[in-house]
């Protein structure tokens, strides 16, 4: 299989969502506010890893560059990643943590369902194996959001601001783009933006049931999936890629 | 500040091959799902198991440790209670 280059920034921007939130959560390593709850999210950040050596080992393949995962997760620079914006924000708290897991696995699922069907062998292959993965985040972290909304005042306040800070990142997910049409076309993988209502049907009874106020969309928009990230990610990567940047192909 | 701990549950895990659920530790979490799910992310990353039963740990009712020279030892010296006594007919052998 040969592929175009809007095939490769798709499956570019597939893995490096997984990359980036699968590093963000690793964060929570050690540092989580029970052991179960360290334990949690150090396998949903090991998922997402999984996922994203996966996706980018198969870029690289298709590519035909030489790159392999490693070359694609630790030698680019910050504004060749194509992951969301939502997936680079700092943890902050647990509150936010799992109300980004919520938004994002939830789409996830909508993504990981339709890409099962992939004209890309390979790809259909690996939206497989995701799926029960995402299925299990956004299981696990819906019911942290509902329990952090409906618990106390101060949870409540808590998810309700991180749901503030969150939402208006999510339009990203859905905003058109030419490598997706191209992709759609050639029956790869959905258009983003048809994503939208399914993800609005599986987040929004949820919020309802946290007792959370859905946010209105605003005009604000980020660009991660086009390159163009928050001052975050620079800082993330410079831990994330510090070891191979510094001793180059060193390994273990 | 004041400081509220998670009931503890225990978990009892079924292997792959295997028939009942076995005791394998405990976990503290708010409620019954919850317990479910932290079980899942503690005891089964490695494949240990394909079914989880969790029980509030003070639903458990536990013999007294003290009680047990009364509860046990009295059991010690009745090997009749084994049935090594008996010939068994051809066909039910391997009972």
């Amino acid at each position: 299989m040969t592929a175009t280059p809007e095939h490769l920034e798709y499956l570019l921007r597939l893995g490096d969502n997984a990359l980036i939130l699968g590093q963000r959560l690793s964060e929570w390593c050690g540092h989580a506010p029970v052991l179960e709850e360290d334990l949690a999210l150090a396998n949903m950040a090991l998922d997402l890893i999984g996922q994203a050596r996966l996706l980018l080992s198969h870029a690289g393949r298709l590519e035909g560059r030489g790159r392999d995962e490693d070359a694609l997760a630790f030698l680019r620079t910050e504004q060749h990643f194509r992951n969301l914006t939502l997936c680079e924000l700092p943890n902050v708290d647990f509150a936010r943590t799992v109300v980004r897991n919520f938004l994002f696995s939830a789409f996830q699922v909508a993504l990981w369902e339709r890409l099962a069907a992939s004209a890309d062998p390979e790809l259909a292959a690996i939206a497989g194996k995701s799926l029960k993965e995402a299925r299990y985040h956004v299981r696990h972290a819906g019911d942290w959001v509902i329990r952090l909304g409906d618990g106390s005042a101060e949870s409540h306040a808590r998810a309700q601001a991180a749901l503030d800070y969150l939402w208006p990142y999510t339009a990203e997910l859905f905003a058109a783009t030419p490598a997706d049409a191209a992709v759609a076309a050639a029956a790869i993988g959905p258009a983003w933006s048809e994503l939208e209502a399914p993800w609005a049907a599986a987040v929004v009874p949820v919020l309802n049931e946290a007792t959370l106020a859905v946010p209105a969309r605003t005009a604000f928009r980020s660009y991660g999936k086009f390159g163009r990230h928050s001052e975050h990610l620079g800082h993330l990567l410079g831990e994330m890629q510090y070891l191979q940047r510094t001793y180059p192909g060193a390994r273990w | 500040m004041e400081r509220k701990e998670w009931p503890l549950w225990e978990v009892f895990i079924r292997s792959r091959n295997g028939l009942d659920h076995k005791h394998c530790g405990s976990v503290h979490a708010p409620d019954a799902r919850l317990a479910l799910q932290v079980a899942r992310d503690v005891y089964t990353r490695r494949q240990e198991g394909v079914s989880i039963w969790v029980v509030e740990a003070r639903h458990i009712v536990a013999s007294d440790p003290d009680a047990k020279p009364e509860l046990f030892d009295p059991a010690e010296d009745k090997i009749y209670r084994h049935p090594t006594f008996y010939r068994l007919p051809e066909e039910v052998d391997h009972m």
